[in-house]
């Protein structure tokens, strides 16, 4: 299982390496596509069939978005040749880096005032240095208080359910964007005298 | 052959028979998301794939006499003021999001209150709106009018254009 995992995780990394990497954009499309369903193949592995259920769900409908953007317009654009292991000693260096500052700091924290749980235990759980968790509660309790049988659901929508309005605002306000950039409404023609693809809003 | 005008009579047919059952599959989701995996972002999310199939099947011009942009406005708005409706109904007993309904019995459909209709608003929240934007820019060309503005689709608009 572990291993099946971390397995996963280096296809991951392979695929959106190969993706920044790629000459072509289909192809970039199509390597994140693989590191997408990696990750819900990773959401399934550890039981949690909700996030991989939108994972999956998301990643189709992203996929089939930017295959048909990437189809319709082609670039003619040539890059620069790039060194493709360059980059990824850069990356891994920086990521190896971050998280090796975070966890530092995470255990200095911990030894100190408690303020981040050590790795491995969930502020959560309840067995960090930190205040008791709320985790056994909830898996206690979610079936009595709000009568969903699915506990994520529970906490999605009674526990923590200002959290969800919040993440419905932030698509309502993507969508607005996406909206107010692609509208045609209040979009008026270039004059004749205008520089080519000058349509700008009014 | 432009790419809006749809594609092959297989494409059409298969989208036929199969775009039905996917909305019934996205709402099944959404409402059963209190009973097992599932929710309304995941069903909402399925429901703008039905779409996005017909659109890209059937072309625009097809697809514009069933759902249109505005009507995807609309419904994604109702959606959120439904949802934030939800929440300030919890007043009426207490405070926001507290769950006034009956909580009902364990696995039933109507259990667990005000979270099958939570799941509803944002279902048709999350599909409305992701169909728009789809529906926004599949219509969208750059550096003319929108396809649909004038009705004219086969490129003559493109040409007048600068």
């Amino acid at each position: 299982m572990e291993l099946l995992i971390v397995t996963l995780i280096g296809l991951m990394l392979i695929a959106a390496l190969a993706a920044v990497e790629a000459r072509d954009l289909l192809s970039s499309v199509i390597c994140l596509g693989a590191a997408g369903f990696s990750l819900s193949v990773i959401d399934l592995l550890v039981g949690a069939p909700d996030l991989a259920l939108t994972q999956v769900v998301v990643e189709v409908v992203a996929l089939v978005l930017l295959i048909r953007v990437v189809v319709t317009r082609r670039d003619t654009s040539s890059s620069a040749p790039r060194d493709a292991l360059r980059t990824g000693a850069v990356l891994l260096a920086g990521g190896v880096l971050l998280v090796a500052a975070a966890f530092s700091v995470g255990v200095f924290a911990a030894g100190k005032a408690g303020v981040i749980p050590p790795f491995g235990q969930p502020l959560l759980a309840g067995k960090g240095p930190v205040a008791p968790g709320v985790s056994k509660d909830y898996l206690g309790k979610a079936a009595d208080e709000t009568g969903a049988a699915n506990v994520v659901t529970a906490v999605l929508l009674d526990y923590r359910a200002y959290d969800t309005l919040g993440e419905a605002t932030v698509i309502f306000a993507s969508i607005i964007g996406t909206y107010a950039i692609l509208r045609h409404v209040g979009r008026r023609e270039a004059p004749a005298d205008a520089p080519a693809g000058g349509a700008k809003g009014g | 052959m432009p790419p809006e005008e749809g594609m092959t009579p297989i494409v059409r047919n298969t989208t036929r028979l199969v775009s039905g059952f996917i909305v019934v599959f996205g709402t099944y989701i959404a409402l059963t998301g209190h009973l097992g995996p599932g929710g309304g972002f995941a069903g909402g999310v399925i429901l703008a794939a039905a779409g996005a199939l017909v659109v890209l099947s059937f072309g625009r011009r097809v697809s514009s006499s069933l759902i249109t942009e505005p009507t995807c406005h609309v419904a994604d708005a109702a959606g959120a003021a439904g949802f934030l409706a939800l929440a300030m109904l919890g007043y009426m007993v207490g405070g926001f999001f507290v769950n006034f309904l009956p909580v009902g019995r364990l696995h039933r459909l109507d259990s667990a209150g005000i979270i099958p209709l939570a799941n509803l608003a944002i279902l048709v929240k999350v599909g409305a709106g992701l169909v728009g934007a789809f529906l926004a820019l599949s219509a969208f060309r750059p550096g003319r009018r929108s396809v649909l503005d004038d009705g004219t689709a086969d490129g003559r608009d493109g040409r007048r254009e600068i």
